[in-house]
């Protein structure tokens, strides 16, 4: 308290304190507890944790133990200014005033206290003396009982001996008694029937006629036994070979012979073949169902009918089975897993039989949850007859092969549709030239086709997707986790089908096309964007799909994305290619026709462009806009667009004026092979079947180069009078004013037509060119 | 083994026709034919020689008119048959006759390359096969193991067998035939049969190619649409008499076994544009020359459908190590069929492409530019097939 109020007393006046004594109060305490852990040596800070508390070594202290008055009077009186000194004087005369009142109440207390314990144990000494008086008479009464119950035992003792041979004689007359009624008690049981009460008694009897059958009369007991119980077993037997009353009383009935001591090997045989001849009647009746003209019982009722009648007897006959001849061993139980085997696989054929019914149809769930109910129903004998692997077998052999004739299914009936989505757009692309009217767009037919191939993907997946359902029960199993996901659905259902829709494209490009009416070129153009769709998005989105669907565990290679969407691309490619030769040997035939028919030598001076190139650009026209529909434009050398007036005139002008010039000089025909070769040197080789890039100006130059070499052979193989070589000249002119504006690099289209015209000036012996003039008027006119 | 660089030699005009001096045996030589309107057309005999790697040529003149198509009689070196055009009357009509080279050319005569230039010999014609009332005629073909006394000319639509009488100085018409059928039907080309002794021609119009028996004049099988467009040329296999190699203008090279017209033995599709020409080697008949009008000349490998599908069965003790390192290579992977070579010398559509009849190893092409190649077979493939 003193340090408390040190530490206080610069803050509160001294004595001005009002609640000076109550404060105290606690304090007080503390300080008494203070005290008694000094004692025992623990330090106030210690024990009350305060951390912040003054340091127990201070000799300023007072309160703490190493207080030293002197330097704390020194320090005070070094310290301490005068008032404060006056202060704390006053303040250790209050306190050391306190403290010797609070001992003077301590001393009191304790005084009376003290009297009062003195008092207490006085009282307890007298009421001591007058307890050991009573102990002791206690004592003697007991001693007084104690003999007077032996001397009554004894006298007792030979009277209880006798009563104990009585009894004894009485349990063996019992017993007696029971032997010599046993053959008439055991009638009695045969006659009611009551096997398990006779063959309780014979247990009982039997080792006991056994030791005494030295004794006539119990021989001849036994032998009373012996026949009734003969008889009995016979009873037993009938019983269980009549056999029709189910399997838990033949189970007892096995049982008593067992009990009765019947030979348990036979008795296992027998049990079995009565099993058998149960569960054959039941899968008789299955297969009854099946029929050859079944009424088709719905799948569900079928499994359902053989899980509960075949497999259901199967359990009961194997849990019977065990519980009887548990003692028999490894043998016995070989002999059951044998005997479940045999019946299994035969159910299962049937079973198989059944479902293969059922795989023509489409409803995947009822499928499943036939299979489901299969599998189920299995599981319990499987557990119970894990050695015969019915489950196992019931797996492997069914379920999966299901799964797998399913899938493959399902891949023929994506096949299927496919194709006829395919023959949908043949018979829109055919249609809209018998209305004579706009059909759909091909961007509206390619959208369909994709979206329902799609449709028809994601519906397979749905439907294939419940062989892994939770809930069903097979769904665990590792093929259904691993295999059926990766390789079943990823690899064989999916990608096949990609694959195999590449497939059917492709051969569009091969032998039938080749002749040109067979396949719509707008239906090689609709099939070469929907591959290149594949391969741009289509492919991988299926396949994360179904990644996504089938959370594939296996780890077993499968195809991946890239190498499809190469197949896809390539297919993509080979169709454009080939759309473009389709396209290229129409606008060729009539090219050609139109130059092969005509005699060019007696011509008549031209005045028009001939009609078939008029075609020729309007039908380019056609194939440009169809191509428009579906792909790109693609990219094109830039050029003015008058480009085709400023080649023109180089093309017309200077070269022909060179070239065809009047006055020929012997050297002429050299000069003309120099020029074309040098011409040749500086322009790039032209391959004219190449293949095209995925955009409009590629598919354009394609069929417009196969159109223009063709010209060119067709021209070669002619001979040109002077009229039919301006008619050409004019005719070229014409399809440049017009075929530029296709291709991608517009220097192609004129190569080509200048090497037209080269070849059929050299193939005229009297070149006399027409006026550029001449022919931009003709041109511009028709 | 760095194989020879291909002989070059240019024609001053264009040129359709070659063909291999089919009667001789020694010298390498080409005849080709070409094509001017407004010059007086030519014969170049192109002489190669082996060693040196040059060319020799000499010039006949051809002043009938311009050649579409030359064939060498088998027989004498100095006979050979053209088609040619005839301007008449504003009308084209191309003819064919048969020539005789002047003596001095013939083998041995070896002129220099300035002599050559001196005024040309010309040709002596032998005779006119018949008066053009047939119609044009598109290719005239030897009997090819003969004395050099039969040859089949197809005019429009009509075949017709010539006999060569008098020292070929006449021509009597022995037996003819016509195709029949909607349409104008011409045939475009035709080739005469090595085997059968001679009896059988294959012919080739439009789109289909047919055969033919010489003792009967009747047609013996069709492939109807044998290529998707025009046929352009036929050949025989040398070595297996039922088969017959086409191409045409759907850019393909077919082979067929003509006892099943169905479907050809195989198809190959190098070319990217028409194929105008396709010979078999005399020799070692897997090994087919193509010529098209992409200006390339491809020379492929058929050992799937050769003669010598499985090459020579070689000894293994005579073999070197390497060789047997090959064999053994050759033994594991079956025989594939392939392109060789690509031949990209030319700058201008090929027309025509044919073996040397001296050399297996040597053919030429020639495109309408004029230029005439002279290549080889690869050594490594020539002595593949060799040992």
């Amino acid at each position: 308290m003193a340090a408390a109020a040190a530490g206080r007393g610069p803050g509160c006046g001294p004595g001005d304190s009002p609640e000076g004594p109550e404060a105290g109060a606690p304090e007080r305490r503390r300080k008494a507890h203070g005290m008694l852990k000094l004692y025992y040596g623990l330090s106030e800070v210690e024990a009350a944790g305060r951390p912040a508390g003054p340091d127990p070594l201070d000799p300023t202290d007072l309160n703490g133990a190493h207080f030293d008055p002197e330097v704390y009077l020194d320090k005070l009186r070094r310290e301490c200014p005068l008032a404060q000194l006056m202060d704390s004087e006053t303040d250790m005369v209050r306190q050391i005033r306190a403290l010797d009142s609070d001992m003077q109440t301590l001393v009191y207390e304790n005084y009376n206290k003290f009297i009062s314990a003195t008092d207490t144990i006085r009282k307890m000494k007298n009421d001591f003396r007058k307890m050991e008086d009573e102990m002791d008479r206690l004592a003697t009464n007991m001693a007084v009982i104690t003999d007077f119950s032996a001397r009554i035992s004894a006298t007792l003792q030979d009277r209880h001996e006798r009563i104990t041979k009585l009894a004894g004689v009485h349990a063996l007359l019992r017993k007696l008694q029971f032997l010599f009624e046993l053959p008439s008690r055991l009638t009695k049981c045969v006659e009611l029937g009551a096997y398990g009460q006779a063959v309780r008694y014979q247990g009982r009897a039997r080792a006991v006629l056994q030791q005494y059958q030295h004794l006539p009369s119990f021989r001849a007991i036994q032998d009373d036994c012996q026949v009734i119980t003969a008889r009995l077993a016979q009873q037993l037997r009938q019983r269980f070979r009549e056999g029709g009353s189910g399997a838990p009383e033949q189970a007892e009935c096995v049982e008593l012979l067992l009990a009765l001591g019947e030979p348990a090997e036979e008795l296992c045989e027998e049990f079995l073949a009565h099993g058998r001849a149960r569960l054959e009647e039941e899968l008789r009746s299955l297969e009854a169902e099946l029929g050859p003209s079944p009424p088709a019982p719905d799948v569900l009722e079928f499994t359902d009918r053989g899980g509960s009648g075949f497999v259901g007897g199967l359990c009961q006959v194997a849990a019977a089975y065990q519980e009887l001849f548990a003692a028999q061993g490894p043998a016995g139980g070989e002999r059951l897993a044998a005997f479940a085997r045999e019946l299994g696989s035969r159910y299962f054929a049937l079973v198989e039989r059944r479902l293969a019914q059922e795989q023509g149809g489409s409803d995947n769930s009822l499928l499943v949850r036939a299979l489901d109910r299969f599998h189920r129903r299995l599981r319990a004998p499987g557990a119970l007859l894990a050695a015969a692997g019915l489950a196992e077998a019931a797996t492997e052999i069914i379920v999966e092969r299901v799964a797998r004739e399913r899938l493959g299914q399902h891949l023929q009936g994506l096949q299927s549709a496919f194709l006829g989505c395919l023959t949908d757009v043949r018979q829109a692309l055919a249609a809209p030239r018998v209305a004579g009217k706009e059909g759909p767009g091909l961007a509206e037919l390619l959208a369909n086709v994709a979206s329902s191939t799609l449709s028809h993907i994601k519906a397979s997946l749905a439907s294939v997707h419940l062989f892994t359902a939770k809930e069903v029960s097979f769904s665990n199993k590792p093929y259904f986790r691993g295999e059926f996901c990766s390789q079943g659905v990823r690899e064989s259902l999916i990608v096949g089908f990609i694959r195999s829709m590449c497939q059917t494209a492709q051969n569009f490009c091969d032998s039938p096309g080749e002749k040109g009416g067979a396949t719509p070129p707008a239906l090689l153009l609709l099939l070469s964007r929907l591959c290149l769709d594949y391969e741009t998005a289509t492919i991988s989105y299926i396949l994360t799909l179904t990644d996504e669907q089938f959370l594939v565990q296996d780890q077993s290679p499968v195809t991946p994305v890239s190498t499809l969407c190469a197949e896809a691309r390539e297919t993509a490619r080979r169709l454009l290619t080939h759309y473009v030769k389709v396209q290229g040997l129409v606008i060729s035939q009539m090219l050609r026709k139109s130059v092969e028919t005509r005699d060019w030598l007696s011509t008549l001076e031209p005045r028009n462009v001939r009609a078939v190139m008029k075609r020729v650009v309007e039908d380019t026209t056609a194939i440009d806009v169809q191509v428009g529909l579906l792909y790109e434009e693609g990219v094109r050398k830039a050029q003015s667009s008058d480009s085709s007036k400023r080649t023109f005139s180089v093309y017309s002008s200077s070269r022909q004026q060179g070239r065809y010039a009047p006055s020929y000089t012997p050297s002429a025909p050299m000069d003309t092979n120099l020029l074309s070769n040098i011409q040749k040197l500086f322009s790039e080789r032209i391959d004219v079947f190449s293949p095209v890039e995925f955009n409009k100006v590629s598919v354009l130059t394609g069929i417009i180069k196969i159109s223009l070499k063709t010209l060119l052979e067709c021209v070669r193989l002619r001979t040109f009078g002077r009229f039919g070589l301006q008619q050409v000249q004019v005719d070229c002119h014409f399809l440049q004013l017009y075929l530029w504006r296709f291709v991608a690099d517009e220097e192609l289209v004129h190569l080509l037509l200048d090497e037209v015209v080269a070849s059929a000036a050299l193939r005229c012996p009297d070149p006399v060119p027409m006026e550029p003039s001449v022919v931009e008027v003709i041109c511009e006119r028709g | 083994m760095e194989d020879d660089a291909p002989v070059i030699y240019g024609l001053e005009f264009q040129a359709r026709a070659l063909t291999p001096q089919t009667a001789e045996t020694d010298a390498i030589r080409f005849l080709v034919g070409t094509q001017s309107l407004k010059y007086d057309n030519q014969i170049h005999i192109i002489d190669f020689d082996d060693e040196n790697n040059i060319i020799n040529k000499n010039v006949l003149l051809h002043q009938a008119g311009e050649i579409w198509h030359i064939s060498a009689s088998p027989a004498d070196k100095g006979v050979l048959a053209t088609c040619y055009n005839k301007t008449a009357d504003g009308k084209v009509v191309t003819c064919a006759a048969v020539w005789r080279m002047p003596a001095e050319l013939e083998p041995g005569s070896h002129e220099s390359p300035e002599d050559a230039a001196s005024p040309a010999h010309a040709l002596e014609l032998l005779c006119h096969l018949g008066p053009a009332a047939h119609g044009s005629t598109a290719c005239v073909a030897w009997e090819p193991a003969g004395d050099g006394k039969r040859v089949i000319s197809l005019a429009d639509n009509h075949i017709l067998l010539w006999d060569l009488q008098e020292s070929s100085s006449q021509a009597v018409l022995a037996s003819s035939a016509s195709l029949e059928g909607k349409g104008q039907l011409k045939f475009t080309t035709g080739r005469w049969s090595p085997h059968h002794s001679c009896t059988q021609v294959a012919t080739a119009n439009d789109s289909a190619v047919r055969g033919w028996d010489t003792r009967t004049m009747s047609q013996i099988y069709c492939i109807e649409s044998a290529h998707g467009q025009l046929v352009r040329d036929l050949d025989f296999n040398p070595n297996k008499q039922y088969y017959l190699a086409s191409c045409g203008d759907d850019c393909r090279v077919k082979f067929w076994d003509t006892r099943n017209v169905t479907e050809p033995v195989k198809t190959l599709e190098e070319h990217s544009h028409w194929v105008w020409g396709v010979r078999y080697n005399h020799s070692h008949d897997q090994l087919v020359l193509t010529g098209s009008s992409d200006s390339r000349v491809i020379l492929s490998n058929m050992v799937s459908i050769s003669s010598e599908p499985f090459g020579h069965l070689v000894d293994d003790d005579d073999l070197s190590e390497q060789e047997e390192r090959e064999s053994h290579e050759k033994g594991r992977k079956p025989p594939q069929d392939s392109v060789i070579a690509t031949y990209e010398e030319h700058e201008d559509s090929v027309y025509a492409v044919d073996w040397s009849s001296a050399d297996p190893w040597l053919f030429a092409s020639l495109s309408y530019d004029g230029r005439l190649v002279v290549n080889r077979v690869p050594r490594a493939l020539k002595y593949h097939i060799l040992l």
